[in-house]
């Protein structure tokens, strides 16, 4: 018995440990384990390929993202520590952290978080409860239903540029359609580049129109993973359709409200090309008061307008730790919600 | 057999990525070869391409001075990069400049930006001084290129002497002298008096109509008729003292205060509008703005347009071309960067576009497109230019030019303008601004 085990074991652990024996010793007596091969110099080299291969497979993404995001990132993190202006970028004066100093004092600063947050709330909300609506109706049985899902993902297609472009025409304040619409209806015209919440409203509503649909067709897709029968059993109940929305759609789709919840709060931090665009000329001030200058374009006009690159890559790194901080509380909440499922 | 297709494979992804490589390289190669070849003058085998980066409209292209060159040096290809935006552009090409690597060939400079070229990428660009004769150009446009130890950086192209663009027939509806001396003798000498004329204009205006496009082109125009802007000659930061600039904001702010702007964004699209429905009466007029203006009023304006001298003597705007340092055919370049900005060539591009010339020997021979004539009611806008464009004082710019009278225009004049705040609120806005670029 023992004996039989220790020729069982012996193979194998010489196979291993044993690159000096000569090949095929083992191998030729049992046939196992390793595939054929006249030498161990390949054998190592399969064992290599099984234990390198996957690496080398991922390692392009991770290539790329360090030449191209964490290279930057710590450059970054660099320059927001010196005085750097885009005009003599190799001069660099070490400032500490007066930069960050700088923005805690800064009333543009927080104004642009301020900003960043307002049209954040009021573009995610509505365009996620929009989505869901458009999800449901979606997922009635429709005649030509895969015409209704492609016009739904048209505005995201189009591009930033056209769409800004167009509504930036609706909006403008003398002659545009919105307030012609307006004045049909009694009101008068509103200013919706300058004033206040109008042109927080206005931007909001360009990122509304473009992103619905995109989110709509997330949920279509995990609405309709929702098994039939719960359905079935919730009309057997008496259950209307509102109803079932509300009490079987909406509770099943909840990891898939997280998650859009999630990509849309990253979204709206990040925002940028829609303000900067809808502005115009100099659009990276956000309007005359910043009324809707957010944190990516406070970036980008204090570093490439007026070239103070390192405040501006103070500005990023804050942006980064500020979406750090979006992304733990969208965790804790997460978690909160799981538990109550 | 599953380890050979295995290795077949990698075999082909290896393939693939050393056919990459080769590929990146030869594309390296190729550009030196270009380089070597370029020593020798350019020979038959090998065209040598000229890029030159430009913004906005130059008007080369559209006047066919590529094409032309190239027909005159057969060895020469030119490319045209173009960046539609100043804001864009200047960045991309400073960060280029100082890693001494993807810069064109040719680079544009605006005049907003000439100085901190001058002071800050002196040394990325060849001194063109030795190739060129200066007396071509107007004195003030080549001591704005010059460095201080006398190195001209760029050869200057257009200049934007000013003059009032006015609707004749809005002008004739609201009471007013339509006849082009006559007014230009009403507001001459001072810019207030034009804000005069406005404020007459406005008593019987036609419905819909407003006297001006808005405060800023009114405060742009001003100031570029003042010997002090925002910075000194000693390039210290003068901004809140100069007298240029407080007299400039006093006009401006007599418009925005009043009724008589139409409180549009200059470049903005609802501008654009505003120049094909007529619903303002004047704007101060640079010479490029009008093949600007002929275009967006389309034939709605034909005819209906004039132009008449400004108040004052005033730039604005204008570019410079230079050759940096980094490029790979600095011969050619300087070559083409000197035809391109000889009078006879810019004359050309006048009789396209209206830019008008930075070398006043052009003068005498400028033609304006016929249609342009027309457009404008035959005024004659040579003359009205040149006669500006000789008096303009020397104006000192500094490193931040651009952003500060941004700060002052989209901040400061369009919260009064727009947002009905008083003078002394907008000025303190701009104030904080302007703290905000200079780092203080």
């Amino acid at each position: 018995m023992t004996s039989s085990k220790q020729a069982l074991a012996h193979p194998a652990s010489s196979a291993e440990a044993a690159p000096g024996t000569p090949p095929g010793a083992a191998r030729g007596a049992h046939g196992r384990g390793t595939p054929p091969g006249p030498d161990s110099w390949r054998s190592r080299l399969y064992r290599w390929d099984m234990k390198a291969s996957p690496y080398a497979f991922i390692a392009p993404f991770f290539i790329i993202f360090g030449a191209f995001s964490l290279v930057p990132l710590l450059y970054t993190a660099w320059y927001s520590l010196h005085d750097v202006q885009l005009s003599s970028l190799d001069q660099q004066t070490w400032a500490g952290l007066d930069n960050y100093q700088n923005l805690l004092t800064s009333d543009f600063f927080w104004n642009a978080l301020k900003n960043t947050f307002t049209i954040g709330v009021i573009s995610t909300v509505p365009q996620l409860m929009a989505a869901i609506g458009l999800a449901h109706l979606l997922n009635y049985r429709l005649r030509g239903s895969t015409v209704w899902r492609v016009v739904m993902l048209t505005p995201y297609a189009t591009s930033v540029a056209a769409a800004t472009l167009v509504f930036t025409l609706l909006y403008s304040w003398d002659g545009g359609m919105v307030n012609w619409f307006l004045h049909f209806v009694g009101i008068g015209p509103v200013n919706w580049r300058e004033s206040d919440w109008g042109s927080q409203f206005a931007v909001s509503s360009i990122v509304i129109w473009r992103w619905t649909g995109y989110n709509a067709l997330i949920y279509l897709a995990a609405m309709q993973a929702i098994p039939v029968d719960l359905y079935e059993s919730a009309s057997i109940d008496g259950a209307n359709r509102w109803q079932q929305f509300l009490h079987v759609t909406v509770p099943q789709l909840r990891p898939t409200i997280l998650f859009t919840v999630v990509v849309s709060s990253i979204g709206a931090t990040q925002l940028f090309g829609e303000p900067l665009l809808f502005g115009g000329v100099s659009g990276s001030k956000g309007g005359s008061e910043h009324q809707y200058q957010t944190l990516g374009l406070y970036m980008y006009d204090q570093g490439w307008i007026i070239g103070n690159l390192g405040k501006a890559s103070a500005i990023a790194w804050s942006m980064f730790l500020i979406l750090l901080i979006v992304a733990v509380i969208n965790l804790l909440f997460t978690r909160r919600l799981r538990k109550s499922l | 057999m599953g380890t050979s297709t295995r290795r077949s494979r990698r075999l082909m992804a290896l393939a693939a990525v050393a056919a990459l490589a080769t590929g990146l390289l030869a594309g390296c190669s190729k550009d030196s070869d270009d380089g070597s070849s370029n020593d020798s003058g350019g020979n038959a085998k090998g065209k040598t391409t000229l890029t030159i980066g430009t913004f906005g409209v130059f008007g080369y292209k559209q006047a066919g001075l590529y094409d032309e060159y190239m027909k005159l040096h057969p060895d020469i290809s030119i490319k045209e990069n173009v960046t539609t935006r100043t804001d864009v552009y200047w960045p991309k090409v400073l960060t280029r400049l100082q890693a001494g690597s993807g810069t064109d060939d040719v680079q544009a400079i605006e005049v907003g930006n000439i100085t901190e070229a001058v002071q800050t990428q002196g040394s990325k660009f060849v001194d063109l001084g030795k190739d060129v004769d200066k007396s071509q150009w107007l004195g003030w446009k080549n001591s704005q290129a010059t460095t201080k130890d006398g190195k001209l950086i760029g050869l200057g192209t257009d200049v934007g002497p000013m003059a009032i663009c006015y609707r004749k027939d809005l002008f004739k509806k609201a009471g007013l002298d339509t006849d082009r001396t006559k007014l230009a003798a009403q507001w001459k000498g001072d810019w207030s008096k034009y804000v005069d004329v406005g404020k007459e204009y406005m008593k019987k205006a036609p419905k819909g109509t407003k006297f001006v496009d808005s405060a800023s082109s009114v405060y742009n125009a001003a100031l570029g008729g003042a010997s002090e802007r925002y910075y000194d000659k000693g390039g210290n930061v003068i901004w809140d003292k100069s007298n240029g600039v407080k007299s400039a904001w006093d006009d401006a702010m007599a418009v925005a205060t009043s009724d008589m702007s139409a409180k549009l964004k200059q470049f903005d699209k609802p501008w654009d509008q505003g120049f094909a429905n007529g619903t303002f009466a004047t704007v101060a007029c640079p010479a490029w703005m009008i093949g600007y203006i002929e275009q967006k009023s389309g034939d709605s304006g034909k005819g209906n347009w004039d132009v008449a001298a400004a108040p004052t003597a005033a730039n604005w705007g204008g570019s410079f071309l230079g050759v940096p340092t980094a490029g790979k055919h600095q011969k050619e370049a300087i070559a083409l960067t000197k035809w391109l900005t000889a009078p006879e060539q810019q004359a050309k591009v006048f009789a396209k576009q209206a830019s008008f010339p930075s070398t006043p020997s052009a003068y005498a021979g400028l033609k304006p497109a016929a249609d342009t004539t027309a457009y404008f009611s035959n005024a004659p806008i040579t003359q009205i230019f040149a006669d500006s464009a000789k008096t303009i004082p020397v104006q000192y710019f500094g490193i931040k030019d651009q952003p500060i009278n941004t700060a002052i225009t989209d901040v400061g004049i369009l919260q009064v303008e727009q947002k009905g705040k008083s003078p002394t609120q907008g000025w303190d806005a701009a104030k904080n601004e302007v703290k905000d670029v200079l780092g203080q």
